[in-house]
């Protein structure tokens, strides 16, 4: 009888030591926590060129992260780069409808995330709401490729 | 000629056979989970002797495993100035791969041979037969509660060796080696995804845990009921298990994660 209580007690702390493991990757190690507040809403924004911005990168505002990019769709008309924003219910009423979006890097070989800077409007963005004001990912042949071209003008000047 | 024909042939139905059996076993033990209802303490016991013995093993290598990676990580990632990414390699590694992996290599080597040597050595004392003269169906009351019990442990020690893994890999990168603490753990919550990362660490262990238990008491049940027959069994279920988790392991990867 004590011999069966025992083993009853063995296997459940090792049931729950396995449960609490679980909890400890779910909680800890990945993103449920930060995920899992449900609500929020969702924002377009029209680029250019996003560079090599993928779903669920970052989108931070003053440097603090209010979201995260849900989609990417090409637009056939203007040829244009749609991302739909995904922006945490914690800051409903917090960003002005006149707010302007730039794609960083972080880093010089890390990836791609959306930063916003606020603008002076007094409506505020909702479900639905579009960002017009918009800057494209910086690619780097391209601002190599514009550099030796005013590089090669400034020679030409010279003769 | 022919000959060389017959024997190839025979290969072919013998493995053939082998195969269909294996099933059919499966097929009895999945049926005979009423069995576990019945008489949950025949669970209890093998919940015991497959998971909870095999926990010292699997949370000794996990933190160890967990340790090395932190040092090895820290090593490669310090040259390009990318410590802080030292918990995302850690903590993806261990819970998309070496978790469930090295988990269930270990599972075969403590538990799965233990299961096998068991099975077989009932069946070369005849015990088998004599619970068959008792009217109990051997296969539901030892080798289902076997087969069950291994399949809930599997997940549970591939948890906690992930688990482990990356308390260890925590201890060495910013307890030893002074990565900061708040980089470690904030980068790994922002890369590491739930569905995509620890679901499918989750999935692989289950599948993993059916597979292994699945061939050690195939193994044991159908070895030949001598000591040779025995050890030879013991052997080919490390043997099989072994590859059979290192290739489901890759077919798996390429499913889940290979876009």
């Amino acid at each position: 009888m004590n011999n069966n209580r025992m083993l009853e007690i063995t296997v459940g702390a090792f049931m729950a030591l396995g449960l609490l493991a679980l909890f400890f990757l779910s909680m800890q190690v990945s993103n449920l926590s930060a995920a899992s507040s449900g609500g929020g809403y969702n924002v377009e924004a029209r680029f250019d060129n996003i560079g090599s911005l993928k779903v669920r990168s970052p989108v931070t505002m003053a440097g603090v992260r209010v979201g995260r990019v849900s989609a990417i769709d090409f637009d056939r008309k203007t040829f244009e780069a749609v991302v739909t924003l995904h922006i945490d219910s914690d800051y409903e009423q917090a960003i002005p409808d006149d707010t302007f979006a730039k794609i960083f890097t972080a880093g010089l070989l890390g990836e791609q995330y959306i930063g916003l800077d606020a603008g002076g409007s007094p409506n505020f963005l909702a479900e639905g709401g579009k960002i017009s004001l918009t800057q494209s990912a910086l690619v780097l042949e391209e601002i190599i490729g514009q550099f030796l071209f005013s590089k090669a003008e400034e020679g030409g000047k010279v003769e | 000629m022919l000959d060389l024909l017959a024997r190839l042939g025979r290969i072919g139905i013998g493995s053939l056979e082998q195969l269909g059996r294996g099933h059919l076993l499966l097929l009895y033990m999945v049926v005979g989970v009423g069995e576990l209802f019945t008489h949950p303490r025949l669970l209890l016991k093998q919940l015991y002797s497959v998971g909870v013995l095999s926990l010292l093993i699997v949370a000794i290598s996990g933190t160890f495993v967990g340790m090395v990676l932190g040092l090895q990580g820290y090593y490669i990632l310090s040259q390009f100035g990318a410590e802080q990414t030292l918990g995302v390699m850690v903590s993806a590694s261990l819970v998309r791969e070496l978790g469930p992996v090295v988990t269930a290599l270990l599972f075969a080597g403590r538990a799965g041979s233990a299961l096998t040597a068991e099975i077989g050595l009932m069946k070369a004392t005849e015990q088998l037969s004599g619970l068959e003269m008792m009217a109990v169906n051997p296969v539901k009351r030892i080798l289902t509660p076997r087969f069950f019990a291994g399949h809930i442990s599997m997940p549970m020690l591939a948890a906690m060796f992930s688990a482990l893994g990356v308390m260890g890999g925590y201890f060495v990168g910013v307890g030893l080696l002074g990565v900061d603490d708040g980089a470690f753990w904030s980068q790994m919550q922002a890369k590491i995804d739930f569905d995509d990362d620890v679901l499918n660490g989750v999935i692989k262990s289950l599948v993993f845990g059916l597979v292994c238990t699945w061939i050690a008491l195939f193994q044991g049940y159908s070895a030949v009921p001598t000591a040779e027959g025995v050890s030879r069994a013991t052997t080919r279920t490390v043997v099989h298990s072994s590859l059979a988790v290192l290739g489901l392991d890759f077919i798996l990867t390429a499913l889940m994660f290979g876009e």
